[in-house]
């Protein structure tokens, strides 16, 4: 048997985790079990952006200044998203998972993890279209106060909408996307009603519990940054919150084959990742 | 003046790995059709390859080597365990990391000199799970990307192969690896086509 070639933690792998765990001790948020290397990436980010020499040098400040401690909330969480990102996934939605939606009176619908709100938008469309937005409630949640206020806000980058009209199109969409928000100073502001029904919430995947029974739940390129053990917890969550045979819709290179839950949902749309709970 | 199979097995003199990475953009598939049928069937080590791809698209190059290599050849998955002997494909849209359990992870943060998956941020991240037991490999290519992630090779005690700038279709992604790193050899493709089989090596 080959032996392992000993590669010891470096002094930085060390202070990640000594960091990890001070933000977890002092501010309670915990990302203990989020994946090493782009956790690594993103606090060196910080560490030039908050013009720290070390990790140790950022946990000092972090530790006595919760205004730093939210600069580096920014860099922990990774708000990247796009409407109507992956658009065979919204029109797998359309055309595979509405019908059921079609059959409740109303539903409740959780974007976990929903970031600065863009797949949010991107589902109330949808919904809309298919004449279910008035009966639903979302609930849209994150653990970043920021991203939840942008998503609140409803406003996007002007400069986006080219790319989201040709992803809005491929998805389905059966209206001209513009008719959804308003262009002024450089921003592009969605129409209010859109977002009326949503509840936009502090919520983290990796502390807090089930809050609602819900029927479909999207959750798209959140657990790539969680462990197996905190995908597990996820998955566990979400299995609780989701109805008899509701709906679980993943990121495109998400996969619930390594998990505990693996056995318990169904695919629905392989290739689109979208599940089905099991009836027990 | 290129070197001997004997001058390159003295280079590898005292190493052992544990895995290897190979990086190219523009012109890299190419090179990449001549470099891999050097992996003789039962290598022992797991390969990582990444390319610069057109964002969103799905990937067919692990399905190409797949039919043409003696060894499975797959896209890496999210969480998948690393097995020796095993050749990975990053697939297109997300950055591909290891970690230091050995398994992969994916992430969609922003790309890296406009690259995603990002050549950096995969060596990089091999250069921190394995340390000197990884072999870098950095090809032709038409940007920056990779010498980050060379140098970090580098700095963690691992081995770094560039292709010489001037046997490379677009000598940009190495002359520039060969600035920021210093690399360990610059060899043209033939070369390193003979060295790679050495890789799995166990010397002294």
């Amino acid at each position: 048997m080959k032996k392992t070639t000993h590669n010891p933690p470096s002094d930085v792998d060390i202070e990640l985790r000594m960091l990890i765990e001070a933000v977890y001790l002092k501010y309670n948020y915990d990302f203990r079990d989020y994946t090493g290397a782009s956790q690594k990436r993103r606090v060196l980010a910080a560490l030039r952006a908050m013009e720290c020499d070390t990790i140790s040098a950022l946990q000092a400040r972090v530790m006595h200044d919760p205004a730093a401690f939210t600069q580096l909330l920014q860099f922990l969480t990774i708000p990247v998203t796009e409407m109507f990102r992956d658009p065979d996934y919204y029109l797998a939605i359309r055309r595979l998972v509405v019908p059921f939606l079609k059959t409740y009176p109303s539903l409740n619908v959780w974007v976990a993890g929903c970031s600065t709100g863009e797949e949010v938008v991107s589902l109330a469309i949808l919904l809309h279209e298919e004449g279910l937005l008035e009966r639903t409630q979302m609930y849209a949640t994150d653990i970043n106060p920021d991203s939840l206020e942008a998503a609140r806000r409803g406003v996007l980058p002007l400069d986006k909408m080219r790319v989201y009209t040709e992803n809005y199109q491929k998805a389905g969409g059966t209206r001209a996307f513009s008719d959804y928000y308003t262009a002024a100073y450089g921003g592009a502001l969605f129409d209010r009603a859109l977002v009326d029904n949503v509840t936009f919430a502090d919520h983290s995947l990796a502390t807090d519990s089930v809050f609602a029974e819900t029927h479909f739940i999207s959750c798209r390129n959140v657990m790539i940054y969680f462990n197996r053990r905190l995908q597990n917890r996820v998955l566990g969550l979400f299995h609780e919150s989701l109805c008899h045979r509701g709906f679980l819709g993943l990121g495109s290179k998400e996969s619930i084959d390594f998990s505990t839950y693996a056995q318990r949902f169904e695919p629905l749309a392989r290739r689109e990742r979208i599940f089905r709970k099991v009836a027990p | 003046m290129t070197p001997s199979a004997d001058a390159l097995r003295a280079s590898l003199r005292g190493r052992r790995f544990e895995a290897i990475v190979i990086g190219g953009s523009a012109g890299a598939v190419d090179a990449l059709v001549a470099l891999l049928p050097a992996l003789p069937a039962g290598f022992a080590l797991p390969v990582f390859c990444i390319l610069h791809l057109p964002g969103g698209r799905e990937s067919r190059l692990a399905e190409l080597f797949d039919e043409r290599l003696p060894m499975p050849v797959r896209e890496a998955a999210d969480k998948e365990e690393i097995v020796p002997g095993t050749v990975y494909f990053a697939g297109p849209g997300y950055h591909l990391s290891v970690e230091r359990d050995r398994t992969f992870s994916l992430s969609c943060e922003p790309p890296v000199h406009f690259a995603r998956p990002a050549i950096d941020v995969l060596m990089e991240s091999g250069a921190d799970a394995y340390g000197p037991a990884l072999a870098g490999i950095l090809l032709t290519g038409a940007n920056h990307d990779g010498a980050e992630g060379m140098a970090r090779i580098r700095a963690r005690g691992g081995f770094t192969v560039v292709q010489d700038p001037l046997d490379a279709q677009v000598p940009t992604m190495p002359a520039s690896a060969i600035h920021r790193c210093q690399p360990n050899l610059i060899l043209p493709l033939a070369r390193i086509h003979a060295l790679l089989p050495m890789l799995e090596m166990n010397e002294p």
